[in-house]
């Protein structure tokens, strides 16, 4: 499609909910005790939905879509991101029992689905899920897209139909400039994420969600990956405190690491 | 222990990051890992892919280098890299394919899974059989085995749980490999990389991390004074990053480096689990923090509750002083 100006861009952002990063989970019966623990919005996604916004409020984006699968109660990460200026939101639901094994492979080929239907040119996700650490769909979207990825994204410039992304790279930075339709991961440095306002929290639940069953979408969610087992890691004890300064060189000296 | 039967069924390709003309110690590490299912090749892609190829096929385990020499893989953009993995993985079957845990493996990988409808296994940690792999989730509270059902399983291996594969007495064949023609649709802008001569905060021996109780960007000039005699990397928290003390690559944590030096110095970090996440598995940990309550001293080998500021200047001294005689 013919674009003159870029501020007709839709941006979708996909939001995920996970346990909150300040609980330390517990590991019982082969499996990580979710139940009963604080859930929220995935952090780098809290990122992901302001750099949207901030898209939109800078005129660059016309329109905000908000995105989530998972269970039913995910629809509450929705209402966030509605709360916080995203125009639209699409919950594909996934039955609760499934729920916690879907893949980022099947994240993505869902996502695929969507993109024909919403045809966003720029896709913003956060660059990893704290629970489950993979930090891949991203680039599995974009693969299956066959579209530019810019990944760890701490610096964000769209113009004249190019995204020039700044990504943070082991030794330092590295910027590249992608054509669009592309995909993104962000990184924690791309902005400090807004708090919703209580009125914005009240008109968001009005709004309407546009829920989708995950088996209409006709996505084989079946996982690849199946797990043998989970245990907690080896506990550390701790050590001794010392009080000076010198039994503690002398500790040190004894472990041999000074 | 891998059953020798599917031993001889599987072989492993390592995308190779090359560094100034050296291989990653990320690299080295994917090396040993992938040795560990069967025959190892590794692909190199660049400008200077056919002396970078000559290196690698030094490499100890490494029975094969492709190199495929185009200017369009030199800054490691996935949209290049991928299509060309995919070609060969196509022509060659390989298994598996690995990559580094860096932020040229984690781009990759995925990229190139998705190509062929598979899962990837992103920071392996230990490697059980051909199709078993252990990995760490919720920040490295929970240690999870997952078997996988993909025909070619792709992997980025973490690298402190690896030993580096040594970079000498191998003797690989090399072949060229076909290049890929140009995408075109990511364009490499340049390149923004911390200079320094100090030792990589990945790959030192030591590690010395300053948190919030370092207070500016300056004091960490201590930690630097403490690190020069024992040849050490200095790290930072999340916080000390955000706050503008430090650069963002000194992050040790789940969203920064994951590090596992022979000793890592904490002063003035508390030990959130974010934190711990990214170097708990260092081997000697030792703790400066006025706070006698914080968490970091509950996984602490050596503990000091005392002020960082008098601490490191006096360890520093000390260091020095035994170094001298």
């Amino acid at each position: 499609m013919f674009r003159t100006l870029p501020n007709y861009l839709r941006v979708a952002v996909c939001v995920k909910r996970v346990v909150d990063y300040t609980v330390k989970v517990r590991v019982k019966d082969n499996r990580v005790q979710t139940a009963n623990s604080k859930m929220s919005v995935n952090p780098f996604d809290e990122i992901a939905i302001e750099e949207a916004i901030r898209l939109k409020e800078k005129k660059i984006a016309e329109e905000v879509v908000a995105i989530t699968i998972g269970a039913k109660k995910a629809e509450e990460v929705l209402r966030t991101a509605m709360a916080l200026g995203c125009d639209k939101a699409v919950h594909v639901v996934v039955p609760d029992a499934a729920a916690e094994s879907v893949e980022p492979l099947a994240i993505a080929r869902i996502l695929e689905k969507l993109h024909g239907e919403i045809k966003p040119d720029i896709w913003v996700l956060g660059k990893q899920a704290v629970d489950g650490d993979f930090g891949c769909t991203a680039q599995l979207l974009a693969g299956l897209l066959d579209v530019p990825q810019g990944t760890f994204a701490s610096k964000v410039d769209v113009k004249e139909n190019k995204v020039t992304v700044t990504q943070e790279v082991d030794a330092g930075r590295q910027v590249v400039e992608l054509s669009m339709p592309c995909v993104l991961a962000v990184d924690l440095r791309l902005n400090t994420p807004r708090f919703p306002k209580l009125p914005n929290i009240m008109k968001a639940r009005k709004k309407s969600i546009e829920s989708k069953d995950v088996a209409a979408l006709g996505v084989d969610i079946t996982p690849h990956l199946t797990t043998e087992t989970v245990t907690e890691p080896a506990a550390r004890k701790a050590g001794i405190k010392v009080k000076t300064v010198d039994e503690f060189f002398d500790k040190l000296r004894e472990a041999k690491v000074l | 222990m891998l059953r020798p039967t599917a031993l001889s069924l599987s072989s492993a390709l390592v995308i190779a990051e090359m560094m100034s003309g050296k291989v990653s110690p990320a690299t080295l590490s994917a090396i040993t890992a992938a040795s560990k299912v069967g025959p190892v090749a590794v692909l190199v892609a660049g400008a200077a892919a056919k002396e970078e190829a000559q290196v690698l096929a030094k490499v100890k385990s490494v029975a094969h280098v492709l190199a495929a020499v185009g200017e369009h893989y030199s800054h490691g953009l996935p949209e290049e890299y991928a299509p060309l993995v995919d070609a060969a993985v196509k022509a060659n079957g390989y298994t598996h394919v690995f990559a580094g845990t860096s932020a040229f493996g984690k781009n990759i990988i995925p990229r190139v899974a998705a190509r062929q409808g598979c899962m990837p296994i992103p920071e392996v940690t230990d490697i059980i059989d051909e199709k078993t792999f252990v990995r760490q989730t919720y920040a490295g509270n929970a240690i999870t085995t997952v078997k996988s059902s993909d025909t070619v399983k792709y992997c980025t291996l973490r690298g402190t749980s690896f030993e580096r594969a040594e970079a000498d007495g191998g003797g690989a064949t090399v072949n060229d490999l076909t290049a890929t023609p140009p995408v075109g649709k990511a364009k490499f802008v340049e390149d923004l990389l911390s200079t320094s001569d100090k030792p990589d905060l990945m790959t030192a021996a030591t590690v010395i991390s300053g948190g919030r109780g370092m207070k500016s960007g300056d004091n960490f000039k201590l930690l630097e004074e403490l690190a020069s005699p024992l040849q050490a990397a200095v790290g930072a928290t999340r916080a000390v990053v955000d706050a503008g003390y430090v650069p963002n690559e000194m992050q040790v944590g789940q969203t920064g480096k994951t590090v596992a030096p022979n000793f890592y110095l904490a002063c003035g970090i508390s030990g959130a689990i974010q934190h711990v996440a990214g170097m708990k598995d260092s081997k000697v940990i030792a703790v400066i923090n006025t706070d006698d309550e914080a968490p970091f001293f509950q996984i602490a080998d050596y503990g000091i509750v005392e002020d960082l500021f008098k601490v490191v200047p006096a360890l520093t001294e000390k260091v020095k002083a035994a170094g001298a005689k």
